[in-house]
């Protein structure tokens, strides 16, 4: 549970990507912990919800993120939030992504659409990406190039494939994030 | 997967106040007791912890023994993120915290840290 008492320098990577694209999945096969949750509270309009505090504009809700660990040496510890990508959670990626080393965003192939409001996010924070392309059992394999082109991806973004129910296919597009990163660094 | 539960889209309240919690004090600084900052408690404590609030008492006995993430302490206690932030800066003003600061503290990545990352991935995976 504890951390190595020598551990001295944490890091964390953002795994974002729609409702239902495998962020937890991703998370859960490769955290050394069982995921957790955080619960955020963040302020949104309160149409439609019953409003307690006096204030008619706004109410706080809290909202739960998943997120796991990954202890890389005996100093380094690597947390992955998996970070919802609506707009409403913008708040949340404001702490999120400070000081984080990049993004996985996940994607799915029949469901591309979904994830441009994530794109739009992930590039407003200024986070470095590389894209992972969820496999589903139910779906065919979609030529890498395709995606790149649907997503409208510069060309040094990295495209993989990945089953993010496989511990070692979601290791494999972490190492190309953090490879990519190191491209990035000039 | 598709039937990933949607309990990222659950919005649930407090069963207690949270301002009771926190004792009508403020959020620390954005940049303090982040969602990776690693703490542990202090040793020779006890005592101190004793006078606690429940809540920073649940805080305490968690970290006695170790460092947890400040996202960790709010997972384990279900305790909301900002509420843990709040407790752990008074327990800090009370000297009762070791706090290390997530790397990097700067605007920039090193390479040195990305390469620690990259090897350490590596060695986990045997990629």
């Amino acid at each position: 549970m504890y951390l190595d008492p020598a551990v001295s320098r944490s890091v964390k990577i953002l795994v974002v990507g729609h409702f239902g694209v495998g962020k937890t999945t991703c998370i859960g096969s490769i955290s050394e912990i069982e995921p957790l949750q955080t619960e955020e509270e963040i302020t949104e309009a309160s149409e439609g919800f019953d409003d307690l505090s006096g204030n008619p504009d706004k109410t706080t809700t809290t909202v739960a993120m998943d997120f796991g660990r990954l202890s890389l040496s005996d100093t380094l510890v690597l947390y992955l939030f998996g970070t919802p990508g609506q707009e409403r959670f913008k708040e949340m990626w404001e702490g999120l992504s400070r000081g984080a080393l990049g993004a996985l965003v996940l994607v799915d192939p029949e469901r591309l659409h979904e994830s441009f409001p994530i794109l739009d996010l992930v590039e407003q924070f200024g986070l470095t990406y590389a894209i992972g392309v969820n496999h589903f059992d139910s779906t065919p394999d979609y030529p890498l190039d395709e995606v790149r082109e649907a997503l409208n991806l510069s060309e040094e973004t990295p495209v993989v494939r990945c089953d993010v129910r496989d511990q070692g296919s979601s290791a494999q597009a972490l190492i190309t994030l953090v490879k990519h990163l190191m491209t990035t660094l000039g | 997967m598709h039937d990933e539960p949607d309990s990222e889209l659950e919005l649930t309240s407090a069963l207690v106040p949270l301002f009771v919690i926190a004792k009508g004090r403020a959020l620390p600084a954005d940049h303090e007791y982040e969602h990776t900052t690693l703490v542990t408690a202090q040793e020779g404590t006890e005592a101190a912890a004793r006078t606690l609030s429940p809540e920073a008492r649940a805080v305490m006995d968690l970290i006695t023994d170790g460092f947890l993430s400040v996202a960790e302490i709010s997972g384990y206690t279900r305790l909301p993120l900002g509420i843990v932030r709040i407790l752990l800066a008074q327990m800090a003003e009370d000297g009762l915290l070791y706090v290390r600061n997530p790397a990097p503290r700067a605007e920039r990545v090193d390479r040195e840290l990305l390469t620690a990352v990259l090897d350490g991935l590596k060695t986990r995976f045997g990629a």
